[in-house]
């Protein structure tokens, strides 16, 4: 049998069904990736299909392009269609296109797929949803639209897997169609037209005529500088000016599918789909309900990814806890079992600690983005968050931020426009995460007595809501201040579709929670790894006699085991003392004074990098209470009795507020970091992120020490 | 027939596309199908007023008021 390979694109509108297409037509053959330079999301999966007649084996490898309406690159993620499909030296360049329609949207659909069939790539025109169309008593006159455009068009129902070899045999065909022009491109500047055409050495005219509308927006490969000069010359010369080229374009297309319709469709009566969106709308965006609906909504996210989450996290915690206590047994000790276990394995524990509140919030999120829930709540939020520079669909990072950054961050790929996405991605951290909760639960028990305000207000509970509401408004007020300093990198409009509800489709989100948990696991995981080792080496190496002899004698213990607890816990203090964080600590300690911060702080500050709680700890070491000791009451005691130089409390009320601020806004969380470096496609942003949160922890920690103090 | 800004249209109330006065929203609501003749319906108001959803062409699309105020309608009776 020979092999053929065959690259396909598949291009839709927003709503068109077009992720269900090609889940059906790929399985679980895909891969994602980012388009290269922009933080789009690539799918791209293989299928074959066999010609036993012809004794062919076809590979078909399918590039999944991000929903648009047009070809025409308004925004930078739009560019990517029109790249993909002009410029012949993409890597995405397809030979076939399967443009998706929404059949019971058809007229809109037809626009994109008109583009393309003047473009003149292969195309296959599919007609999803075929099921509402009968439902809905409306006639399509499949093969009459088939010879009008001279392209295959496939009926298909995507959900229900209708259609699906259909669209898969006409990929591969080879029988030729006509694919006349739908227009006549070359008509609004035939001379401009032309003279692009003689330039670049092509032949299409609406190739030639997009390239007359976009060469200034969009760099392409095949053209170079000079040609671009003269396109240029061309284009001034020839007085032709893209947004009236443009609307013509679209007026023609209309007026040709217009007539289009009028031939090869007919309705029988109007849609009951729509009255029930329109009847749930009336609920779900109104002034009291669409709120409350809305909150409830949110509440249970919360819950979920805040309590529900915490029993498979805990069972992960238990595995890797009895999976380091194994390797440790198995490998003969010293260096290699210590980096083993303590570095990579607590790195990757780390990690995959993450999972089940990720595929958890995305569980809720693909359900809400797939009925079309998602348009609503930016349609009811958007005014509101607006004036924060953020916008309607921000309202669910933020809000799952107070469980944890990392799967919030992942969840703004839904925000559309680039600044209010990066606004979000920055502000969020600032939430209070769950990892900041037993640091301010062991604070708080030392600097908030147990006294109730009015007899019942708990003071200890209700610092733990100032704590909370400090880092909302840290974030909010954060947006504002972006807001004037980010540049937007396009316009922003709010023109968006509210689509008909739907049922979920369970495989599409699925789909999306393996896909999300790939994407952390495998790329931020990276970064995580390697943040972990470097913390395991400092905390765990030093220099000096004091540094190797403490740690002589632990090892030493780990064989014999002739040390009592305590004893073992004193020279653990000493060797984190005499080591590089403990040395990173002290050369710490004169910047972090002023914040009445010393030495030992200093250390929790450093190791706090791979996850704030492990503040709790650092402390646990370093006050030799046992790293292992779950009982914060201890450590509690122990950090009660700690005296300054000068005999006053370490852990003074200006301290402790001081801390907890610190806490509050500084980004002590490596996962984080990595996680905004996988969705900026930079290190930009997350040092930039880490300068500013940094630097708005030491003021307001300095600020409130010295007011308290 | 009296020339009006889409957003001082009431909801309910159906209107006719006569122009645009801003060439970026006019392109990006023309090819979603908002060309000049078709028919438009203010179908509901954000509940703080802000956006708006218009029925257009068989569907349903949010706008926010700055941007209705690039489009001019015809009124219908």
């Amino acid at each position: 049998m020979s092999e053929i390979k065959i690259k396909v694109a598949l291009i839709g509108n927003p709503n068109s069904g077009k992720s269900t297409l090609f889940n059906s037509l790929t399985g679980l053959n895909q891969k994602v990736a980012n388009f290269p330079g922009v933080t789009v999301e690539k799918h791209v999966g293989n299928f074959t299909y066999s010609d036993a007649m012809l004794g062919v084996n076809y590979n078909i490898e399918l590039t999944d392009l991000p929903g648009t309406y047009s070809i025409y690159p308004k925004t930078l993620d739009e560019q990517i269609p029109f790249r993909v499909l002009i410029d012949k030296k993409d890597e995405s360049h397809p030979d076939k296109v399967i443009v998706i329609a929404d059949a019971t949207n058809l007229k809109r659909s037809l626009f994109l797929c008109s583009q393309i069939i003047d473009l003149k790539i292969p195309v296959v025109l599919v007609l999803n949803m075929m099921d509402m169309v009968r439902e809905q008593a409306i006639n399509i006159d499949i093969q009459k639209l088939q010879n009008a455009l001279g392209v295959f068009v496939i009926p298909c129902v995507a959900r229900k897997g209708e259609g699906i070899d259909d669209i898969r045999n006409a990929v591969v065909s080879n029988h030729n169609m006509l694919q006349n022009d739908f227009i006549d491109s070359r008509s609004f500047a035939p001379l401009v037209t032309d003279s692009i055409k003689y330039i670049l050495n092509i032949d299409n005219n609406y190739t030639a005529f997009q390239i007359a509308n976009n060469f200034e927006k969009v760099d392409l490969s095949f053209i170079s500088n000079e040609k671009k000069k003269e396109i240029g010359k061309i284009i001034y010369q020839g007085h032709f000016t893209s947004s009236s080229m443009q609307a013509a374009e679209t007026l023609e297309r209309y007026k040709v599918i217009s007539l289009l319709m009028k031939s090869c469709i007919t309705h029988k009566n109007d849609r009951q789909q729509k009255s029930f969106t329109s009847r749930l709308d009336n609920i779900l965006t109104h002034k009291v309900w669409g709120y409350a609906i809305f909150l409830t909504i949110l509440f249970l996210i919360f819950q979920a990814i805040f309590t529900f989450a915490q029993v498979p996290m805990d069972i992960i915690d238990g595995a890797f806890a009895s999976l380091s206590d194994a390797v440790k047994n198995a490998l003969p000790a010293g260096e290699i079992n210590d980096l083993i276990v303590n570095g990579v394995l607590a790195g990757l524990g780390g990690i995959v600690i993450f999972v089940p509140q990720i595929a958890m919030l995305f569980l809720f999120i693909a359900i809400l983005e797939d009925t079309g829930y998602m348009a609503r709540v930016s349609f009811i939020m958007d005014k509101l968050m607006r004036k924060f520079g953020l916008n309607g669909r921000s309202v669910i990072p933020l809000i799952s931020g107070v469980a944890c950054a990392v799967p919030a961050i992942l969840a703004t790929r839904t925000i559309q426009s680039w600044k209010e996405r990066l606004i979000t991605i920055f502000v969020t951290p600032l939430m209070s995460c769950s990892a900041r909760l037993p640091v301010y639960t062991l604070l708080i028990s030392i600097i908030i007595p147990r006294d109730y305000a009015f007899g019942f207000l708990s003071m200890q509970a209700m610092v733990m809501m100032a704590m909370y509401l400090i880092g909302f408004f840290a974030a909010i007020g954060s947006a504002l201040l972006m807001k004037w300093f980010v540049k937007a990198r396009e316009r922003d409009f709010f023109i968006m579709e509210l689509p008909v509800y739907r049922s979920p489709r369970w495989k599409n989100i699925l789909q999306t929670i393996i896909e999300k948990v790939k994407i952390f696991l495998f790329d931020a995981g990276k970064v995580i790894i390697a943040i972990s080792v470097v913390l395991w080496f400092l905390a765990s190496h030093g220099t000096g006699d004091s540094f190797k002899s403490t740690d002589k004698k632990l090892h030493i213990n780990e064989t014999n085991g002739l040390l009592t607890e305590q004893e073992v816990n004193e020279l653990e203090a000493q060797r984190l003392e005499a080591s590089y964080a403990g040395k990173m600590g002290k050369l710490l300690e004169p910047a972090i004074a002023p914040l009445g911060f010393d030495w030992k702080i200093g250390i929790a500050l450093i190791t706090s990098f791979a996850a704030r709680e492990v503040f709790v700890g650092t402390m646990s070491t370093i006050y030799s209470v046992g790293k292992d000791n779950e009982d914060t009451a201890t450590i509690r005691d122990k950090m009660l009795t700690e005296k300054t130089e000068v005999g006053t409390p370490r852990y003074s009320l200006a301290t402790g507020w001081s801390l907890m601020l610190f806490y509050a806004f500084a980004m002590q969380c490596m996962s984080t970091l990595a996680v905004v470096k996988r969705e900026t496609n930079s290190w930009k942003w997350p040092l930039l992120q880490f300068a500013y949160m940094s630097g708005l922890a030491y003021l307001s920690s300095f600020i409130v020490f010295n007011l308290l103090k | 027939m009296k020339s009006k800004k889409l957003s001082e249209v009431a909801v309910g109330h159906s209107c006719v596309i006569d122009s645009y006065t801003d060439d970026e929203i006019k392109l990006k609501l023309m090819e979603m199908g908002c060309l000049p003749g078709e028919v438009i319906r203010i179908e509901r108001l954000a509940p703080l007023g802000d956006p708006i959803a218009i029925e257009v062409a068989g569907y349903t699309l949010t706008v926010r008021k700055s941007e209705a105020q690039t489009v001019l309608i015809n009124t219908i009776d």
